[in-house]
């Protein structure tokens, strides 16, 4: 089977990627996703707020979902579902299609691309992967599982939950448990106080009663066969307390699914632990690229669709150019204590990054802060951000890009 | 056939073993197959549940045992007898090889001590090699490894799959197994044993202890009271597929008299695993992990293999060794009384299970259980979990057969429909989703369910039908007054 472009993943950057791509001229598009539906996470993010920035409206999140899914299959994308990419041979030397292999029920199967695009998403760290100590009783989740278990499954939760994680993500979590019919007693964080918009935080404590305990971690769990409940430090005092609940949702923190990035050889980005990659979001390897939040864990749908919208018209563009070598690409590290930045590789004067900017992530809030990019004992560029706060997007222009020596080494990112 | 309660009148079973877990099913499996009849007991919901689920997983050649004890013979005999059955079992196993790491100058003038204790324990293929070797060999190994010592033989093994095997084929050969069946006491009489069990009253000829953590217990019912069980708690840590590659072999710590020490080691599901901690506790059920222990494990790992650091932990979870204050096994036959007591096994059971189940077979047999003396029947073929050979989903073949082969469920672990179908209609089939974990990989990887745990736990819903009630009525009706 051959393909002009193979998207992996049917998120909403590999739908949104795949469209682009038919409207540029692309023929054949193949989208495959390992799931049984199109449409990524949004699928079961049953609350509204998605498609202001992509589609200019607001929809819910299957809504959205299914929008693109059926909008990237009248474009004439070709999406195979249930599909699982199990093995990645690459390009041979001196250039030529990727090579990939194919699981699905159809049988194990041979794809050459003229390009990929690698548009996997992110997870959140499951509580084994934070290290939270204790009994493993069920009853301890993501937020993932806890939204395909709730409108993909139909299943009720009972009971009291409790919430870990005070970020977008968990009021959406807390939403989820309330319509499952649990009682949610808490969100709890480490942070000093809840990252989300102050909206949410207090829609959560007048309509549904539910606090932010900040300064906040989880010690223990305990419970064997079932989940009692778990063990509550305060970080500030170390006081510690056992909070009785049937329930218990790891939520945020989250890790890009690099996994077949991995396994396809392509440099990995320290700070974004997703594959690096230019402002035209191609990889370290010629002719594969990768958008949405295997880039960026996690930025919302919209953005990872209009990242996706970006990285098709890099693929054309690449595809038209051929397997010629690429340029001078300067990695760009955020420092601590900002996490990452994204893109991560830059062009001296190569073309704007997704919607014109980079994102960024810091550890810490801020505010007026003025953030730097240095290149060797030179400053490039400051910006002012007005807010900076842990889990939320900070933005940075990209016409320092231009400046930028192609000779002079590697650029950093700090907090001024 | 999985706890029913017997037939009144019935005559008693020639043998009742206490204790489903990886020494239990391999002597329920060699009695059986020389037409023993035998009943096999657990409290658990399902075989292999205590010590076996939770080890690490390593066939050990029984290098580093005292010489010339019961457990270094029957280690030799039994992780030979275990590496034939695998292979012919298809339980996932690789031999690895192991390297002995020394890691300061004390460690090192004991590994001559090492490399003779091991040619006097029967294996003799071991040798020493210097730093640049080591280097070699495990390139990702952190600073300050002086030499190691090479133990060619040492092993990986699946340890769900083992003691599945072992029940599966028992079953075959007419062992009944009752689980959910904690015994709760037993009068032993002249004629005929009585074990009372949740879920009734078990008559039986001999009764073998093979309880494990409750095997003290256990002796106890039967008059015994030997030795105390003292469970060592081992913490472990497993760390995402994408570490693998940092090595090649099992890396070992050189031992103490204490423990073995924390190692490092690759897992056939394609892991790496890092432990275990050895800390006695005094509950037999106190299996959870704690905040010391995983932060003393990853400062461990560091040092090991620095690379580890980075990459992303998978799960951890502690398990529980059934120590006694005797260094050797405790395995004792008493024929006036007509019980045989397998106890104080430790951490060498999975590897030691095929050759303790001959041992004790002999022991019965000398003292007047009549055997079949047939030859062994061949294993049966288990379900292939392990990374290193074919699974359903690369196989076009069984694909294009059954296209379910090619609809993947569990996207980590690549566990399609087809093998969870199997599972719940096996012979042996899961009772919780933890069983369908042991014997598929299920909701074992990376993602820990954000994916496939509402699917997996609906399909296995709708295939379970509703656990039936524990049949307590019948159970107590059959008990003497």
């Amino acid at each position: 089977m051959n393909a002009d472009v193979l998207v992996v993943g049917a998120g909403p950057a590999g739908l949104a990627a795949a469209m682009e791509l038919r409207k540029l001229g692309a023929d054949r598009v193949l989208v495959v996703d390992r799931d049984v539906a199109a449409g990524g996470i949004p699928r079961h993010s049953a609350h509204t707020g998605f498609g202001a920035r992509d589609l200019r409206r607001v929809l819910t999140g299957p809504g959205y979902a299914r929008r693109y899914a059926e909008a990237a299959a009248a474009a004439g994308a070709d999406i195979r579902l249930g599909t699982t990419v199990t093995g990645w041979d690459g390009a041979p030397t001196g250039g030529g299609p990727q090579r990939v292999t194919l699981t699905s029920d159809a049988g194990v199967q041979s794809v050459d691309a003229g390009a990929v695009l690698l548009a996997t998403g992110c997870r959140e760290r499951p509580r084994t992967a934070r290290l939270v100590p204790g009994d493993r009783p069920p009853g301890v989740m993501t937020t993932g599982e806890l939204q395909r278990r709730v409108y993909l499954a139909g299943q009720r939760l009972p009971g009291r939950a409790l919430i870990v994680g005070a970020e977008h993500v968990s009021f959406s979590a807390m939403v989820t448990l309330a319509h499952a019919g649990a009682q949610v007693l808490a969100l709890v964080t480490g942070r000093p106080r809840h990252t989300s918009y102050a909206g949410f935080a207090l829609a959560a404590s007048w309509r549904w009663h539910v606090p932010v305990w900040p300064s906040t971690v989880v010690g223990q769990v305990t419970g064997r066969g079932r989940l009692d409940g778990v063990q509550l430090a305060d970080t500030r005092t170390g006081d510690t307390r056992f909070v009785p609940c049937d329930v218990v949702v790891f939520t945020g923190d989250w890790i890009p699914d690099h996994e077949l990035a991995r396994a396809a050889g392509l440099a990995m980005d320290p700070g974004t632990r997703g594959p690096a990659v230019d402002t035209t979001l191609e990889t370290s390897v010629p002719g594969v690229f990768a958008a949405g939040n295997l880039v960026h864990a996690a930025e919302t749908a919209d953005v990872a669709a209009l990242g996706g919208r970006h990285a098709a018209r890099g693929i054309v563009a690449r595809l038209r150019r051929g397997p010629a070598p690429q340029p001078v690409r300067l990695p760009v590290t955020a420092e601590p204590p900002l996490r990452w930045i994204a893109p991560n590789l830059v062009c001296p004067g190569g073309p704007a990054p997704p919607r014109g900017r980079f994102i960024l992530r810091s550890d810490v809030f801020a505010r007026l802060a003025r953030i730097e990019v240095w290149q060797g004992g030179r400053r490039l560029a400051t910006g002012i951000s007005f807010r900076v706060i842990p889990d939320r997007p900070v933005r940075l222009g990209a016409s320092w890009t231009g400046r930028a020596d192609p000779e002079a080494g590697p650029l950093t990112v700090r907090l001024a | 056939m999985t706890g029913a309660a017997e037939t009144p009148g019935a005559p008693p079973a020639d043998v009742a073993i206490v204790g489903a877990g990886v020494v239990g099913t391999a002597i329920a499996r060699a009695l059986a197959c020389q037409d023993v009849s035998c009943v096999l007991i657990d409290a658990a919901n399902d075989v292999g549940t205590g010590t076996s689920k939770a080890n690490t997983a390593i066939l050990h050649t029984g290098f580093d045992a005292v010489p010339g004890s019961l457990e270094s013979r029957l280690l030799r005999r039994g992780s030979a007898l275990l590496a034939d059955y695998a292979r012919r079992a298809g339980i996932p196993v690789e031999r690895t090889g192991a390297l002995l790491v020394a890691w300061t100058p004390e460690q090192q003038a004991e590994l001559p001590a090492v490399e003779d204790k091991a040619r006097r324990n029967g294996v003799t293929d071991v040798y020493p090699i210097g730093p640049a070797e080591l280097c070699r060999r495990e390139p990702h190994l952190g600073p300050g490894a002086l030499g190691a010592l090479v133990i060619p033989g040492e092993s990986i093994i699946c340890p769900w799959t083992t003691p599945l095997a072992y029940a599966t084929q028992a079953l075959a050969a007419g062992a009944r197994l009752r689980l959910r069946s904690r015994v709760t006491g037993i009068r032993a009489g002249a004629a005929e044993h009585q074990v009372i069990t949740a879920t009734g009253v078990v008559r039986c000829r001999w009764v073998v202890n093979a309880a494990g953590l409750h095997s003290d217990t256990i002796d106890e019912m039967m008059g015994g009271g030997r030795f105390t069980i003292c469970p060592r708690r081992g913490e472990l840590i497993v760390f995402d597929k994408l570490a693998r590659p940092l090595l090649s072999s099992i890396l070992l710590p050189v031992p103490t008299a204490r423990t073995k020490g924390v190692l490092v080691a690759p897992t056939v599901y394609g892991n790496v695993l890092l432990g275990p901690t050895a800390e006695d506790v005094p509950g037999r059920d106190d299996v959870g992990t704690t905040a010391a222990g995983l932060t003393s494990l990853m400062a461990a790992g560091r040092r090991i293999l620095p690379r580890l650091a980075a990459e992303e932990v998978t799960a951890t979870y502690a398990g529980l060794r059934a120590a006694t204050a005797d260094r050797d096994y405790q395995i004792h036959v008493d024929p006036a009384r007509r019980y045989a007591c397998v106890a104080g096994i430790r951490s060498t059971g999975l590897s030691a299970s095929l050759g303790i189940a001959e041992y004790v077979t002999a022991l019965l047999a000398d003292a007047g259980l009549r055997l079949a003396g047939r030859p062994e029947p061949d294993p049966p073929v288990m379900p292939y979990i392990g990374q290193a050979g074919t699974r359903p989903y690369q196989d076009a073949a069984r694909i294009a057969a059954d296209p379910e082969y090619g609809r993947i469920v569990c996207h980590c672990e690549r566990v399609t429909r087809g093998e969870i179908r199997d599972a719940l209609a096996g012979p042996l089939p899961p009772a919780d989703l933890d069983g369908l974990r042991r014997r598929t990989r299920v909701l074992n990887g990376r993602c820990q369910g954000f994916y496939c745990a509402a699917t997996v736990t609906a399909l296995f819903a709708s295939t379970t039908p509703a656990p039936a009630p524990a049949p307590a009525t019948a159970g107590t009706a059959a008990e003497p007054a």
